[in-house]
């Protein structure tokens, strides 16, 4: 009797112990977490974010990735006014034309400019800017005498700056930039301009019925050809970079996959009875996938220069070292009794691994490579950016000029759904060629 | 008696042909499949600043020189990694960081997101696209974006990687939860417990190894992606290891110093985190191995 009492207080105090301990773990865990994270915010200086973060940066951003300015600029030389889309040559109104809120000036009269909302800029010999419940600032400027300006009530205000060869004015109906040498309206509107067709086509501002009927009637190339070299959307280019995109990624991954197939033969235990040879052929695969693709990429775009075989090359080495680590795994996993059964028939080495290994193995490898098709989409978008092809290269192009947000917006959301896309096609290749014999892989990925 | 061996050789031909054709067909497939590789790399190739050819016999001298570099100042090594070592653990905690709250998030997402245990079961389709587009977006686009807004550092890093990381935890750990047993959640909502509780308590311990275990594969990858994006100016070694490169034939010791400590450091995490997993799984070894 004393000895099962004392069992039960061995027992009752073991479990105490057990259960102390989880719940030192349950508080220490979460503890642990947030002592991390409070390292984290000031070695990141977290703090410090709000001074360098720039909300005027984040504001051009937002405002620019879903609207469009145009420019009208009147040169104070001769007198000429010139109206473009963003400002660019390629979105240039042609002479004497205009969009419907300027009203050209002929015959030494003022071009107005509507901002809306009662806004009213007038560009002549003097320019002026007339602001409901404000009044009228008027601006002459010339190459001698530089840039003046009045203000309705003689203060400057904060959203004008002004110097003595540049006044600039920014409010939410536009902005207003006069130097010595002209003066510029910006007009904000909403919308991708010209994402279709530009200024110079004519099939711009068609109506989409006129459009299809015209189609129809025989000038369907035109129309495509029209939007398909579109020079201010450049559709025909980003075509180009999304396939070098898809390519660099297909080719990493299927090559990869090619490369890597030999050489987990010789480190998988069953196949490989050399321990050196095994040995060996591991440490290359750590070694690749070590090295990581970023150094690839670097020491690849040494010698070819950069371009999508650059980025193909630098994924299908790491990959490689990934595929050859898992393909050996699945080698190691496979059935013996089956090769066994092709030796017993007569079969030399080679058709007992092509018979005997390979279709117990494909299910298991084609899901794997299927599943890094999908994540080398993304990577290859990555590594465009850094050796230059693809989508990746005029995404980070069109970053740094910090202006074209709203080409930056539409690159993103191709981006998005090319990896999307892969990632259905790979799921759905993968379900139709393994058809659930591998529920497990595809579980995994 | 004849009908029947007649039968059988009819089988037999008719199985032979079959095989036959499976057999052209798969010839075929696999034609077609080199054919559309060689075309591949001939379009790549053709695209590609230099070629393939022209620039095979230049592979290796970059990595001759800084070997070079590197072996002349050997001496210098170890103070190149005294001072890089600020920005590897940078790396590391860029890695670490976004990892644990991809983690977090990617915890509150899969719950969301599986079926018995979400919230609100009418929203799980919309957490699960959400989920499928945050792992479509690659980290360099969010890191691009906000090092435009928050200026260059660790942080913009940080946040692309946690957003990635998020969708593609938040979909694995929703997988693992389908498979949790349900009596225990259901023992706890009889008790009245709310659904934070039910979690914590009914569904945590159940999955915690095989959370943990992905947790770990990620923080394998999103050193990597840190790696990377310093390259595009987010702070770390990547960063470094930018610098150390534009200055060109004759300081190409520092570069190797950094492939040196990023190559060392990926293999020893890679190499932890692989034993770490397999005794988190033991049995699910196969699981695994296709990751």
């Amino acid at each position: 009797m004393s000895t099962a009492a004392t069992n039960i207080d061995m027992l009752h105090g073991q479990a105490a112990r057990v259960i102390s301990r989880k719940r030192m773990i349950g508080f220490a865990l979460p503890a642990a977490i947030v002592a991390y994270f409070i390292y984290i915010f000031f070695a990141f200086d977290i703090a410090g974010l709000s001074e360098r973060a720039s909300l005027d940066n984040a504001r051009t951003l937002v405002a620019d990735s879903y609207s469009y300015k145009t420019h009208v600029t009147r040169s104070t030389r001769d007198g000429g006014i010139s109206v473009a889309i963003e400002g660019e040559r390629k979105g240039e109104y042609s002479e004497g034309t205009a969009p419907e809120w300027v009203t050209l000036g002929t015959d030494g009269a003022p071009t107005l400019v509507d901002l809306g909302r009662g806004n009213l800029v007038s560009l002549g010999d003097v320019t002026t800017w007339t602001i409901p419940d404000y009044g009228v600032i008027s601006i002459t400027a010339s190459r001698a005498n530089g840039v003046d300006v009045t203000f309705p009530n003689d203060t400057v205000p904060a959203w004008a700056s002004v110097s003595k060869s540049r006044v600039a004015m920014t409010t939410d109906a536009g902005r207003l930039n006069v130097t010595r040498t002209k003066a510029e309206v910006f007009k904000y509107q909403a919308g991708w301009e010209l994402f279709f067709f530009t200024l110079q086509s004519p099939y711009h501002g068609m109506p989409l019925g006129e459009l299809l009927r015209r189609a129809t009637s025989g000038e369907a190339g035109a129309i495509w050809n029209d939007f398909f070299h579109n020079p201010m959307w450049h559709h025909d280019m980003v075509a180009g970079a999304l396939f070098e995109t898809i390519l660099m990624a297909a080719l990493g991954t299927f090559g990869a996959a090619i490369v890597a197939l030999p050489l987990a033969f010789m480190a998988a235990k069953n196949f490989a009875p050399l321990r050196i040879v095994r040995f060996a052929a591991r440490r290359v695969f750590d070694f690749f996938r070590g090295v990581d693709a970023l150094i690839w990429t670097i020491v690849l775009a040494r010698a070819f220069g950069p371009g999508p075989l650059t980025g193909a090359l630098a994924i299908l080495i790491t990959d490689t070292g990934s595929f050859g680590k898992m393909f050996s795994e699945a080698l190691e996993n496979t059935d013996r009794k089956q090769i066994e059964g092709i030796r017993s028939t007569g079969a030399k080495p080679l058709q007992r691994y092509r018979f005997g290994v390979i279709p117990q193995v494909t299910p298991v490898l084609l899901s794997q490579v299927l599943y890094f098709l999908e994540s080398n989409t993304r990577s290859a978008t990555i590594i465009g950016a850094i050796t230059g092809g693809g989508i990746g290269l005029l995404l980070t192009q069109a970053m740094l000029t910090q202006k074209d947000w709203e080409e930056v917006s539409y690159y993103i959301i191709l981006i998005v759904l090319m990896v999307m896309m892969m990632d259905w096609l790979s799921g759905k290749l993968r379900a139709r060629l393994i058809k659930g014999k591998d529920e497990r892989s595809h579980d995994a990925a | 008696m004849t009908d029947l061996t007649r039968n059988v050789d009819d089988i037999r031909a008719e199985y032979l042909a079959l095989t036959r054709r499976k057999r052209s067909y798969d010839t075929i497939i696999l034609v077609l499949f080199i054919a559309i590789m060689v075309a591949g790399f001939h379009t790549a190739d053709d695209r590609n600043a230099g070629g393939f050819w022209s620039g095979l016999h230049r592979l290796l001298d970059f990595p001759a020189e800084v070997i070079g570099e590197a072996s002349q100042k050997l001496a210098e090594f170890p103070a190149h990694f005294m001072h890089f070592l600020p920005a590897l653990s940078e790396t590391l905690n860029i890695a670490g960081a976004a990892t644990l709250l991809g983690a977090i998030i990617g915890i509150v997402l899969s719950l969301l997101a599986t079926r018995g245990l979400a919230l609100w079961p009418r929203a799980i389709p919309v957490v699960r696209r959400i989920m499928d587009i945050m792992r479509a977006i690659p980290e360099i686009v969010i890191a691009l974006i906000l090092i435009f807004v928050l200026g260059g550092g660790p942080v913009p890093a940080m946040v692309a990687i946690a957003f990635h990381t998020s969708g593609a935890l938040g979909k694995l750990f929703s997988e693992v939860n389908e498979n949790a047993a349900l009596g225990p959640v259901e023992g706890l909502q009889s008790t009245g417990a709310t659904w934070v509780q039910r979690m914590a308590l009914g569904v945590f311990p159940q999955v915690a190894p095989n959370y943990l275990s992905y947790a770990l594969l990620r923080f394998e990858i999103n050193i990597r992606a840190s790696a990377i994006l310093g390259f595009v100016g987010a702070g770390g070694i990547g960063y470094e290891l930018k610098n150390a490169m534009s200055w060109g034939t004759g300081k190409y010791d520092e570069a190797g110093a950094i492939f040196v400590l990023l190559f060392v450091t990926i293999v020893i995490v890679d190499q932890a985190s692989s034993a770490l997993r397999d005794r988190l799984t033991h049995g699910n070894r196969k699981l695994e191995a296709t990751l």
